[in-house]
């Protein structure tokens, strides 16, 4: 006998959302409270390391997006390649990560912010000076697990509870 | 001596015009009218707070939260924010009935409330036939939203009426069947007369009754999991579909203000009204309407939505022949026992709603009759 039918299934239901009650709530508020992201996280935005790019670009081939433009000129008294213009569309980026993977050179990366948000789809175009390292563009550690080392851990929601009872 | 005092404050409150007051009858009729309408609008903006949070955590959210202390004033900014938006109607519209529809609605709900009695004789009206008045007025309001249906010139709008028209059609038959039960035990009309009769609260010797009125409740106003009118799965927003700010809000407020009502409804009749110890009894009044209230917000929150036959079904094969037996068994006990129930009766009433919603559940109704079920 099947007591499911007989309110049983009700009275379970019922039970479920009263303990719910009296139970910490698992949200956070997200502008004063932040988690920690993933280390792993592939960001709103790319990074770029001038000193290590050779200007092969790989990562203009890899994009399946075209966002990568990539202008090089030969200098000749150094026997390398001088990048001129480099700079991502990231209205385009869709966060892949192929760029980053196919570097051959480590010079590029994915960013840790994801609070990239422009009035304008203009500003969302990054440029060479705007792409380096710095203490407000940090690099994720997608890709490269030392750079992931150093990163923060993950907060998960479980262990963050607000509004204690 | 004071019992006889009390006796003699018993019958001065009782009759409908209180003599001793001056300008009498128009003072009464003034201070009531004030009382009923803040009592329900404060009401509605504690209903939309606690239902809000509390659903908000027992989904594991915590409901609004920014506005004020607790997110307390989230009512006020939700009827600021309402109040100015723009009013649209649409062009094909019947805009007097348009119009006329949230008006209709809502007056109903805010009579509802000129028979129920806060306290002790408090109370707008003593109507000797109280109850009646509440199940006729209580109709009244699907005009109001049958008007709106039918004016927005929308098929959402009319499908949803059409479903109220239905639901409210079916779901006052076994309602008013549970109240004869009760009317039964109290031998009145009166809803004072009613409490003053709750020496046991009715829910205890009447366990069927309150279950079939508290389901046949949620269904006439329309609450989740009969909220069939509203289901924004299936048809929009229902009725108001083509309604927006003020009227919009009028109507907001007759969804909450019917729940607070029927919740009073619930508490007059089968938790006692205003009786209970040690606390002032328009105190114990609205404690017991927040716990009706609440106990629907946990419904709500905990069932899902049925099929518009299912509800049908459900009034007609469940609800109906229960509330018919329910009525003779009370009709034979109040023959047995013409004075006052026994407290044995309690047992044997539970005992007997548990036999016949598990056989009816068994052999005559299921809520997936028919259907496949895994």
């Amino acid at each position: 006998m099947k007591f499911e039918r007989y309110g049983i299934g009700i009275a379970k239901g019922l039970t479920v959302t009263i303990r719910h009650l009296f139970r910490h709530p698992t949200v956070s508020q997200y502008p004063e409270q932040r988690l920690n992201t993933s280390r792993r996280i592939r960001g709103n935005e790319l990074i770029w390391d001038q000193a290590k790019c050779t200007g092969c670009g790989t990562c203009a081939k890899a994009c399946p997006q075209g966002a990568i433009e990539i202008v090089t000129s030969t200098n000749l008294g150094e026997n390398k390649y001088t990048v001129d213009t480099y700079q991502i569309d990231t209205g385009y980026c869709i966060q892949c990560g192929l760029c980053v993977e196919a570097c051959p050179y480590e010079a590029l990366y994915l960013g840790y912010a994801y609070e990239c948000a422009k009035y304008r789809r203009g500003e969302l175009v990054q440029t060479k000076e705007m792409m380096l390292e710095s203490p407000e563009r940090q690099v994720s550690g997608y890709f490269y697990p030392k750079r992931a080392a150093r990163l923060p851990k993950q907060t998960l929601l479980l262990e963050r509870i607000t509004e204690k009872k | 001596m004071a019992m006889l005092d009390f006796n003699i404050n018993r019958q001065v409150l009782m009759s409908a015009v209180p003599p001793d007051w001056p300008g009498g009858f128009w003072w009464h009729w003034l201070f009531f009218t004030v009382v009923i309408i803040a009592f329900v609008l404060t009401m509605v903006m504690a209903a939309i707070y606690i239902e809000r949070r509390g659903m908000g955590r027992m989904q594991s959210r915590l409901g609004p939260n920014r506005t004020g202390p607790f997110g307390l004033l989230q009512p006020v900014a939700d009827a600021i924010k309402v109040l100015l938006k723009e009013n649209i109607v649409p062009t094909k519209a019947d805009k007097l009935v348009h119009w006329l529809a949230p008006v209709v609605a809502f007056a109903p709900a805010l009579m509802l409330f000129a028979v129920i009695p806060f306290q002790d004789g408090a109370l707008l009206a003593d109507l000797n036939i109280g109850i009646l008045y509440i199940v006729a007025i209580s109709s009244v309001s699907t005009v109001g939203i049958f008007m709106a249906g039918w004016s927005s010139s929308n098929k959402y709008s009319l499908l949803g009426a059409m479903r109220n028209v239905a639901a409210i059609v079916s779901y006052e038959i076994p309602l008013v069947l549970a109240i004869v039960g009760v009317v039964l035990i109290a031998g009145s009309l009166s809803l004072n007369q009613i409490v003053i009769a709750q020496d046991i609260p009715f829910i205890l010797l009447q366990p069927l009754g309150f279950f079939l009125f508290f389901a046949a409740g949620c269904a006439e106003i329309n609450r989740s999991p009969f909220d069939l009118m509203e289901a924004d799965s299936e048809i929009v927003a229902g009725f108001h579909t083509e309604y927006s700010g003020m009227k919009f809000a009028m109507f907001y407020l007759v969804e909450y203000a019917e729940a607070i009502a029927i919740s009073a409804i619930i508490t007059t009749l089968f938790l006692g009204g205003w009786r209970g110890p040690l606390l002032p009894p328009w105190l114990w009044f609205v404690i017991k309407i927040v716990a009706v209230f609440f106990a629907m917000v946990w419904m709500r929150t905990t069932l899902p939505r049925i099929r518009i036959d299912q509800l049908m079904a459900f009034a007609w094969k469940f609800l109906l022949p229960l509330a018919v037996i329910n009525l003779v068994i009370t009709a034979i006990q109040v023959l047995a026992w013409p004075d006052t129930l026994p407290w044995a009766l309690i047992i044997v009433n539970f005992a007997i709603m548990a036999a016949l919603v598990l056989l009816w559940s068994k052999f005559f109704f299921k809520l997936g009759w028919g259907r496949i079920e895994v």
